[in-house]
């Protein structure tokens, strides 16, 4: 109780436009949470290791070039491999149709494309993160 | 009194609009700076007396994905349908200096634009495409330009061809890389000297229809920059990129007459057309009192106009389609030199050849059957739009000051500042669309619960595996030695601070792969970290 939810947002890839994490990361923190941005180009390692040390709650990724499903698949597997099976993870950006089912069968728990809300973004954060907490 | 629909109309800038304009309202921009006349300083009214009467503008659209071969099909059909400038969209590997073997363009590579990992690719991409029946070439390499140029001329030498014939026309705007789209290479010093190189040789060089720099304040805009800061920050680097030319002894009249200006078109039509025409003026200024330009070409400021992306939407896509009609008609009321149009499926990925052919169309009715092309500046005298005119370049001067007093653009990348503005107004606008203050037609107004279903282009996933398999068939064919030779002359080039152009032909002459000829430079230079400000 009284703790601030922790949020790691990461551009993975060499995908470098950032307009929408950095709305984003500004929603979450006015909206009391804790972000923690990684800047551009991060490798997915590099992504894994700064959610691990920070301890975070949710991570959030932002890809517009449409490397996700590469990308996405690879930060997964660092994350079991890390034991963070339990943090939520949500996709942004231009995400087509078509490869949602697969993004959500790699544990993806939502994908948010153009258009959405910043209050819907801070709903959806604070419920997914909730639920995490709820865990034994 | 009447009710009225809003408690007050503002622009983007937060220019309070009045009910009306009247002959009062339009002040002289300065004295003895009245509106003028098309072709004379300070060019409000576009650079040259007849304008699109003469010609039209340039047409072109982006294009661009998967191989060389791909987009070599792409351009052959492009140019049987009367397009005449070329856009080569490169991917990220290639922009950031990576071979598509890298572990850095693992997913990337042919995913946003054609991969050039070698000279080899280059002559794929021209296979069979007389340069001559081309208007225009355009790419958007900016880190890596310097290298785009060279390749080209190693091309030109080999086919037998003069590179003064040609007509290229390069993106070379690295600062605005740092502000806004990400991708930069090198630390700002190193990679904005890098960029002055294409300027220098140019000049040295007779190559005058090339085009060395476009600077560029479409991909601030599309970062979330309001018209003013879009035209302010972007004149800013153009400034930093002037002094380091200036610096080296190359006159501003040998080289600024071929540096065009990049901008959006956004859909706000009059504030748009008030831009392009403000641009010209402060250019004009700029050139002549700032950099003694005595000549008229370097004055009059030519704009390459891209349709703002960010402003189409996901939803009820082929509305985009009006959308880009209204921002195609702004720009050419603006006196644009070139432009290009989005297609309407470009919210979610890489044009289908359907969606591009609409874009170039929709040109083609505006320029053809609309008559707008018919008068030069036929808006101009508008008491509203000379009004928003000389109220933008006000605020344009104002940034710019701030700037200036902050130690110019290169400090104001280091320091964050451009980045922290963008991202504010950013998060001002989308707060005022999440409030439904700002209306956008079928995503926060007019929604309609149908999915989109249009045909996407779908990038072939084996385009990876192929370019990995090309360039290293490629290492293992050249000859290894004179590429070890033509990397150690660059690198000693580049460690005397000398330009860097020559040593980089002979790197691709000897078919140095990108990754290769990028590495040594940052063995030199080092690598740039964002400071990741929101």
């Amino acid at each position: 109780m009284g703790e601030r939810i922790r949020v790691l947002l990461a551009k993975p890839g060499l995908d470098g436009h950032d307009r929408g994490i950095k709305v984003v990361a500004r929603a979450l923190h006015d909206a009391g949470m804790e972000v923690i941005y990684t800047g551009l180009h991060q490798t997915p390692e590099q992504v894994v290791i700064a959610a691990t040390q920070e301890d975070v709650d949710l991570v959030g990724l932002s890809i517009l070039s449409g490397a996700h499903n590469t990308i996405v698949a690879e930060i997964f597997e660092l994350m079991k491999a890390s034991g963070m099976n339990d943090v939520p993870v949500l996709v942004g950006g231009t995400i087509p149709d078509d490869d949602r089912p697969g993004l959500a069968s790699m544990g993806v728990a939502a994908v948010l494309g153009p258009g959405t809300t910043m209050h819907s973004v801070v709903t959806l954060v604070q419920q997914l993160t909730q639920r995490g907490r709820a865990r034994p | 009194m009447a009710e009225l629909r809003k408690k007050e109309f503002r622009t983007l800038d937060d220019i309070q609009l009045k009910r009306v304009y009247t002959q009062a309202d339009v002040v002289a921009p300065s004295v003895g700076n009245p509106i003028g006349m098309p072709g004379e300083f300070p060019f409000t009214r576009g650079v040259s007396p007849e304008m699109h009467r003469q010609s039209f503008w340039i047409m072109g659209m982006y294009s661009g994905g998967g191989t060389a071969e791909e987009t070599n099909k792409r351009f052959r059909y492009l140019l049987g349908q009367g397009q005449t400038g070329f856009s080569i969209a490169l991917d990220l590997p290639t922009q950031m200096g990576y071979d598509p073997d890298d572990p850095m363009s693992k997913g990337e590579v042919g995913k946003v634009g054609v991969t050039l990992a070698s000279l080899e690719d280059l002559e794929r991409l021209f296979d069979g495409i007389p340069f001559e029946k081309v208007r225009q070439i355009r790419t958007t390499a900016n880190a890596i330009s310097p290298l785009f140029v060279a390749m080209v001329i190693a091309m030109a030498r080999r086919r037998g061809i003069d590179p003064r014939t040609i007509n290229l026309f390069v993106q070379n705007d690295v600062l605005k890389e740092y502000i806004a789209r990400g991708t930069y290479i090198y630390p700002p010093a190193p990679s904005l000297k890098h960029c002055v190189d294409v300027i220098e040789y140019c000049a040295r060089n007779g190559l005058r229809n090339w085009t060395p720099m476009s600077v560029s304040g479409y991909h601030i805009r599309d970062s979330g920059a309001t018209p003013a800061q879009e035209l302010a920050f972007c004149l800013a680097n153009a400034i930093a990129y002037f002094q380091e030319a200036v610096g080296r002894g190359v006159k501003v009249d040998d080289f600024a007459q071929n540096v065009w200006m990049f901008l959006a078109g956004d859909i706000a039509f009059l504030e748009e057309v008030a831009k392009f025409r403000c641009a010209r003026r402060i250019w004009s200024k700029l050139m002549r009192e700032r950099f003694g330009s005595t000549v008229s070409e370097t004055q009059a400021l030519k704009i390459f106009c891209y349709t703002l992306g960010g402003r189409l939407t996901a939803q009820q896509p082929l509305n985009n389609i009006a959308r880009v009609a209204i921002m195609t008609l702004a720009a050419v009321l603006g006196g644009v030199q070139t432009l290009a149009t989005s297609s309407y499926d470009e919210a979610f990925s890489t044009p289908t050849e359907e969606a591009a052919t609409i874009a170039l169309r929709t040109q083609q009715i505006v320029a053809n059957e609309s008559g707008v092309a018919d008068i030069v500046d036929a808006l101009g005298g508008s008491w509203a739009l000379e009004t928003l005119t000389s109220e933008l370049e006000a605020r344009v001067l104002a940034i710019l000051e701030q700037v200036e007093q902050k130690g110019g653009a290169a400090a104001c990348i280091e320091s964050g500042y451009f980045q922290q503005q963008l991202s504010g107004a950013a998060y001002r606008y989308q707060r005022e669309v999440d409030s439904g203050e700002r209306v956008v037609v079928g995503v926060n107004a007019f929604k309609t619960d149908e999915e989109p279903k249009i045909p996407l282009y779908r990038p072939d996933p084996e385009v990876e595996r192929r370019q990995v398999a090309s360039v290293q068939a490629l290492r293992s064919r050249r000859d290894n030695i004179a590429v070890q030779a033509a990397l150690a002359g660059l690198e000693q080039v580049a460690r005397g601070g000398g330009n860097t152009i020559e040593p980089l032909i002979a790197c691709a002459d000897a078919y140095a792969t990108t990754g290769e000829i990028c590495g040594t430079l940052r063995r030199v230079w080092g690598r740039y970290t964002d400071p990741a400000v929101f």
